[in-house]
């Protein structure tokens, strides 16, 4: 049976699992990654499976956590880097971005560091502005980083295995509030190659485009707006580096209108850029401005009155939905 | 002779080609050749080759900005050297480097690295590859005293010493991280003693002796192979500015003046001639021979091409994967008449 319900934790603890059986190079390293069992749990029991020298609870050092995988890369190991959480990749960009990012470029193509960053952001458990940003922009301005947020539990698993079959570094940002997200996982089958978005719903109306836990926000949308008569195409793009952004400009092609719905604090977000490629490629096709929707432009507070109010919901992305296609102005309108 | 009498003259040999090297590193500069003028001299700091010459085929390391020498101590080709801090084509990096970012897998060279202390960590990570793979490789980070302030140098020896990786730390102390001496960077000046902190066997040899040098860290790295994480620390003196543009006005011309009478290659060659492993006429031969490599390297990559300007979209991620697109590319996809609706 190789389809089955389980959990996004459980995808990636399996992914994690099948590789590592699959490829003796693999090792993970991290904070609590082997006794503790990973701050969420996802690395549990591995290093009873593997053992220490495989699975390595490394000090609480993050920028040296990421250098050591970046040298490992380089010599022949698969290392999976584990940073707790991406708010702490202000410790780590000189690894990341000067070290892991640009060696192979440098060294004109002789070293590549075949690393993978596994992370997690967002909000959803009051933990306050260190521990809730979304920060995938910061990696999305970097050439040589690739860059992976999966929103189901298959992606989970299979955009983790491919990345474990990159030959550059993949940085693969998880949300904390779907570890515990139920669906079915078919570890034969992916929901999309990698670099490709995929139509998670489809619509003639408006194109939504989401990744992360926002998809499933996008998709409550989708079915508000489908009770107002609205069909909108949600895409999923899961890979924001690599992206092909042909199966976007098709779909704003055919609906005329697009709003692209991120969790990130909006200015400089990768909303920002997928807005800006369609106002681009898609100009003469679009019937009414891209909207963006993001997360306010303030750092996320800890009240949960205050969190929720400060990333997008399902509501306000069916409200703007609804503005944008049918003129319908919401309550909030002035 | 005898491989005792012999090993000695080599280093010395390495020693003067390295000085030769990076005169001639000056002059392609002079010449206006260099791409650029981030060039960071080791004169002064070649009883380097003390620990490049413990280090056996296999071993790997990083540098810092200023490691032509090292890696000449490891066997680099100066031609291929000169070329890429030229920027061309033939260069070890095919001009995507230069003087700070030169790299050679074959020599186990993991990178030269123009942030200070950035490429420390890569040799706890190859250690790591090394220890699990048992293949009894050593790794070697090669930087300055001004990393010896940067927090990522004592993550990577806590690291080491913990998980007993078959690494080495040598620290080149030339005095000055750019302009400041450093004694004014630092609090306590016995450096070793923070290596021995974290566990590591700590030294600090006088960086005119090659010789000590050599014998210390040949030490070193058989207790890192044995798994036994060790510090060098190599007190020199930087002979020169910071990079070619800068004449230090910032030191008294007293103390550069006392500072160049620390010459390890004078020192080096005035000790063969007394221990009688060679006289003035091999000496000099070697001189000779060392300076006309040298200027065959500088004409070698002042005649190099340049890379072809296609190639800058190369090796951002892996052949075979998609490289980034070139901006008219994207421009004429959006404008071209083909394109709109």
């Amino acid at each position: 049976m190789s389809a089955f319900e389980t959990t996004y934790r459980e995808a990636i603890r399996q992914a994690l699992l099948d590789a590592m059986q699959a490829d003796p190079d693999i090792i993970l390293i991290g904070e609590e990654v082997g006794l503790y069992g990973g701050a969420y749990g996802v690395t549990k029991g591995l290093i009873e499976l593997y053992g220490a020298e495989r699975v390595i609870d490394a000090p609480i050092s993050e920028p040296g956590i990421v250098g050591v995988a970046v040298g490992a890369a380089m010599t022949g190991l698969r290392p999976v880097a584990e940073l707790m959480y991406v708010d702490f990749v202000g410790l780590v960009m000189d690894q990341l971005a000067n070290q892991a990012a640009k060696s192979r470029y440098m060294f004109g193509g002789q070293i590549g560091v075949p690393m993978v960053l596994r992370t997690q952001g967002g909000t959803g458990r009051s933990a306050a502005a260190q521990h809730s940003q979304s920060l995938e922009a910061w990696m999305l301005h970097v050439p040589g980083l690739r860059l992976v947020m999966p929103a189901t539990v298959n992606d989970a698993y299979h955009l983790l295995r491919e990345a474990l079959r990159q030959p550059d570094p993949v940085v693969v940002i998880e949300h904390k509030g779907l570890y515990t997200m139920k669906g079915v996982l078919d570890v034969d089958t992916p929901d999309g190659e990698w670099g490709q978005p995929v139509i998670r719903r489809a619509g003639t109306d408006v194109t939504i485009l989401s990744y992360s836990r926002m998809l499933h926000e996008s998709l409550a949308a989708a079915e508000v707006l489908a009770g107002q008569g609205v069909q909108a195409d949600v895409i999923d793009l899961r890979c924001l580096n690599p992206l092909d952004d042909t199966m976007i400009f098709e779909s704003v092609r055919r609906t005329g209108r697009a709003m692209v719905v991120t969790e990130a604090a909006l200015t400089g977000s990768v909303a920002s850029e997928i807005a800006a490629r369609i106002g681009e490629a898609c100009f003469d096709w679009l019937e009414e401005p891209v909207l963006r929707i993001g997360g306010e432009d303030i750092p996320i507070p800890v009240s949960p009155a205050l969190e929720r109010g400060a990333i997008p919901s399902a509501a306000l992305i069916a409200e703007a939905g609804l503005w944008l296609v049918k003129r319908e102005a919401p309550a909030w309108a002035p | 002779m005898t491989q005792t009498n012999t090993a000695p003259l080599a280093r010395y040999r390495t020693m003067r080609r390295i000085r030769s090297f990076e005169e001639r590193v000056g002059e392609l500069f002079l010449r206006g050749a260099s791409a650029g003028s981030m060039l960071h001299l080791s004169i002064g700091e070649e009883a380097v080759v003390g620990v490049t010459a413990a280090m056996t085929e296999g071993d790997s390391f990083t540098t810092h900005h200023r490691g032509h020498g090292v890696f000449i101590g490891r066997g680099a080709d100066p031609a291929r050297m000169m070329a890429e801090i030229a920027g061309k084509e033939a260069g070890y990096c095919r001009g995507k480097g230069g003087s700070m970012h030169i790299a050679d897998r074959a020599l186990g060279h993991l990178g030269a690295n123009a942030i200070v202390g950035g490429g420390i960590p890569h040799i706890v990570g190859a250690g790591l590859t090394y220890r699990n793979l048992r293949s009894g490789q050593v790794s070697v980070a090669f930087f300055g005293d001004g990393a010896m302030q940067q927090g990522i140098l004592y993550e990577s020896m806590n690291m080491a010493a913990l998980w007993h990786l078959p690494v080495l730390f040598c620290c080149i102390n030339n005095q000055y991280g750019m302009g400041t001496r450093v004694d004014r960077s630092a609090g306590k000046l016995a450096f070793s003693e923070r290596a021995e902190a974290f566990g590591l066997t700590g030294a600090r040899v006088d960086g005119t002796n090659v010789e000590a040098v050599h014998q210390v860290a040949t030490a070193l790295v058989a207790g890192a192979r044995a798994g036994q994480p060790g510090y060098i620390e190599i007190d020199a003196y930087r002979f020169y500015g910071h990079a070619r543009m800068d004449k230090s006005p910032y030191r008294d011309p007293e103390e550069e003046a006392e500072g160049r009478l620390r010459d390890p290659v004078v020192t080096a060659r005035a000790r063969l001639a007394v221990a009688g492993l060679a006289d003035e006429a091999d000496l000099a031969r070697i001189d000779a021979e060392a300076a006309t490599e040298m200027d065959a390297a500088l004409e070698y990559a002042v005649e190099a091409v340049a890379p072809p300007l296609a190639s800058m979209f190369e090796d951002v991620y892996a052949p075979g994967t998609a490289q980034p697109r070139p901006q008219r590319d994207r421009l004429a996809a959006i404008l071209s008449e083909g394109s709109r609706a």
